[in-house]
């Protein structure tokens, strides 16, 4: 137990803890999104990431950027980053996508138990997961390092970044703009109506297909926003660099309240700062182990999250 | 179509072995674990005549020693059967039965290497039990909080808990020794007529046989518990886990006993890998490999032990054999490289098209046709 550490160290700490946060919570939106329509823990969506990152780190070396390239002006750097967002977006939404047409819809056409739809889930994820790392030879990518990380400000003592401050912006900027889509939009009224009763919404004339279907296009969104925050972050991926990230963001999503897209965001937060304290007092070698545990102490005390599950119907 | 015709193909067959008389089927049984027992040894080859040495063996892998092979595919086959029980009996999804396997073989270790901090040297024999004891503890621990709630809850805290074993295998230096591992595990006791230790380093064949006998006996301990009073309640849970509870079937405690078993088969599974090994690491009990024994059990055809050996041994076996096809013709094909990629594609093709697998149980494939015959007035609504 370090508590110097912990104390000394508190709001540098707080802050990488939430800049990590952002990022899970990004990823968290899809699986509640997908968790609220079908009650289905879509394990693939952790590789709907991975595809994210891969895409960014192609899109940015096919506009002439590798590791070694020096940082370019904000005019360059702008068009890189908006291409690499806009490609990885679209490569995570169209992944998750096909894994919903390939994989689950033909279940769901054959009423398959809930049972067949996790082993598909996992199966789809191995798929992707194995399909990039054989075709990458298992190896770690690293990024151009587009915007060298500079302390804009220090905050009670703590460095801020301009990274940093970026990943908090967009996410809260998405975040934003997802809850008002779902909450003020026709569509959005759409995927409400068939989350709460979906036999019912069908009969009032909401295409059931178009909402799971627009539900995962954006979980994807949302996804490849995360993935290219985290290529400017951590500079690397791999094709294995959903699980462990993807792990952490469902748990966020449980934290939060399953189902919940704030409870999202705040279950997302919460673990990046929770995880940041952990590996201060105990050390590093037990980050990862602290979402895990903090899931596992959630679901025995406050299963319906946080914030509560929006729904609030518990399936036994 | 095909389908109706191959339930005719696999029906006739069924009836008639079930047509047979009994003592001719116990015989057909005992001639096969015969085979499967002296399957490694060199001069049952020479005894039928196949060149020794040359490699057209049909079921010989080339690149590694075959009686090696055969002990990897009987891990794997007793940690499908074990998964089975989770999986295909009750219906819960364990996504991290490695985790388990690996808790075995570290508790194996630890107990018994004279390189473990423990310094309790114990013999290998009697570290197994306690082997089998964590691992269904832990078993119990993390199953009492997910399996009240709901059952996918399950799945991914049982995904998270294999990797943080092997996580916390990894870079634990002080009690496991990170990726250094843990040395020098001694092997099962026992020695042969010569006075030489029974199980060696290089002979494979012994720990074959061990693999054997036990699957033999957890078979028939399995078999006979998915007959009685607990297996019926497990495919009732499986089925209907509403119906179960209102039924009075204590749905909480089956469900936990169902876990429990198969992370205690699998922690006995870990506990003679470590025997064998004498060596463990953290890269030994990677996730791929729990979902290689989940494809395995799905292939098979969950719910049926058949099904469950069969799965394990294509699973594991076909690869390894693929391996050593490939390298007979000239081509340097590694299988195992795309193993679970491929049967990542299968257990999604599986799912869409024959869920009960490839050997199914009756009344699970049943329940499938059931829900299918369900499904279909639903989709005459012009919602597709």
């Amino acid at each position: 137990m370090n508590f110097d550490e912990l104390f000394g160290n508190f709001p540098a700490l707080t802050i990488t803890g939430l800049e990590q946060g952002a990022i899970y919570a990004l990823i968290a939106l899809g699986y509640t999104l997908v968790y609220g329509v079908l009650r289905l823990i879509n394990f693939a969506h952790s590789e709907v990431f991975m595809v994210g990152t891969f895409t960014a780190l192609w899109t940015w070396q096919a506009l002439g950027y590798d590791q070694n390239s020096a940082a370019p002006a904000l005019g360059p750097l702008i068009l890189a980053i908006v291409a690499g967002l806009v490609v990885a977006m679209a490569a995570s939404a169209v992944t998750a996508v096909t894994v919903e047409l390939v994989a689950y819809r033909p279940l769901r056409r054959r009423n398959a138990p809930p049972l067949a739809f996790l082993i598909t889930a996992i199966g789809a994820s191995f798929v992707l997961a194995e399909s990039f790392g054989i075709s990458t030879s298992r190896a770690p990518f690293g990024m151009p390092d587009l915007i060298p990380q500079k302390t804009v400000f220090t905050l009670f003592g703590a460095a801020v970044t301009n990274v940093q401050l970026l990943i908090l912006g967009v996410t809260l900027i998405m975040m934003i703009a997802l809850d008002q889509f779902v909450n003020r939009s026709r569509m959005g009224r759409g995927i409400r109506a068939v989350a709460q009763d979906a036999d019912t919404a069908a009969l009032m004339g909401v295409n059931k297909n178009r909402v799971i279907l627009l539900v995962f296009v954006l979980g994807g969104l949302m996804a490849g926003v995360g993935a290219l925050l985290w290529d400017l972050r951590f500079g690397y991926t791999k094709f294995n660099v959903g699980f462990l990230i993807g792990l952490k963001a469902f748990s966020a999503a449980v934290l939060g309240g399953i189902g919940n897209l704030r409870g999202a965001l705040l279950g997302g937060l919460l673990l990046g700062v929770v995880e940041n304290y952990a590996a201060g007092l105990f050390g590093g070698d037990w980050k990862d182990f602290t979402g895990f545990v903090l899931l596992i102490v959630l679901l025995m005390f406050r299963p319906t999250g946080l914030l509560g599950e929006s729904l609030g119907r518990a399936r036994a | 179509m095909t389908a109706t015709v191959e339930k005719k193909r696999t029906a006739g067959f069924k009836s008639r072995w079930a047509a047979m008389p009994k003592q001719v089927r116990w015989a057909a049984i005992a001639a096969l674990i015969v085979l499967l027992y002296i399957l490694p040894n060199k001069w049952f080859y020479e005894y039928l005549g196949f060149p020794i040495g040359s490699d057209y063996f049909a079921f010989y892998t080339t690149r590694s020693d075959f009686a090696g092979v055969l002990f990897d595919t009987a891990v794997f086959v007793l940690l499908a059967v074990g998964l089975n029980v989770v999986v295909g009996f009750a219906g819960l999804l364990d996504l991290g039965y490695f985790g388990f396997y690996a808790l075995g073989a570290y508790t194996v270790a630890l107990l018994t290497s004279p390189e473990s901090r423990f310094g309790t040297n114990w013999p290998w024999l009697a570290a197994v039990p306690l082997a089998v004891m964590v691992a269904m503890v832990s078993g119990v621990i993390l199953g009492g909080p997910t399996l009240r709630l709901r059952g996918d809850y399950l799945a991914i805290v049982t995904l998270g808990f294999a990797e943080m074993i092997r996580l916390y295998a990894a870079r634990n230096e002080g009690i496991l020794q990170g990726q250094r591992g843990i040395p020098a595990i001694p092997h099962p006791p026992g020695s042969g007529t010569d006075g030489k230790p029974l199980f060696g380093v290089v002979d494979a064949r012994p720990y074959y046989w061990l693999m054997l006998t036990l699957i033999l006996i957890v078979l028939l301990l399995i078999r006979n518990l998915a007959n009685s009073r607990v297996g019926r309640a497990w495919v009732a849970i499986r089925e209907d886990e509403d119906a179960a509870e209102i039924m009075g079937v204590p749905t909480f405690k089956y469900k936990l006993w169902a876990f429990a078993i198969g992370a205690a088969v699998a922690g006995l599974t870990g506990a003679v890998f470590a025997g064998k090994q004498t060596f463990i690491n953290s890269d030994q009990f990677v996730l791929e490999s729990s979902i290689l024994v989940l494809a395995a059990v799905i292939l098979g055809g969950a719910g049926n032990i058949k099904g469950a050996i069969v799965g394990g041994a294509v699973t594991w076996y076909l690869p390894e054999w693929l391996r050593g096809v490939g390298d007979l013709i000239g081509v340097e094909f590694d299988a195992a490289e795309y193993r679970i990629l491929v049967f990542g594609l299968v257990v999604i093709v599986m799912m869409i098209f024959r869920p009960q697998g490839l050997v199914p149980n009756r009344r699970r494939a049943a329940e499938f046709a059931d829900r299918r015959k369900e499904a279909v007035p639903q989709e005459t609504v012009p919602n597709e």
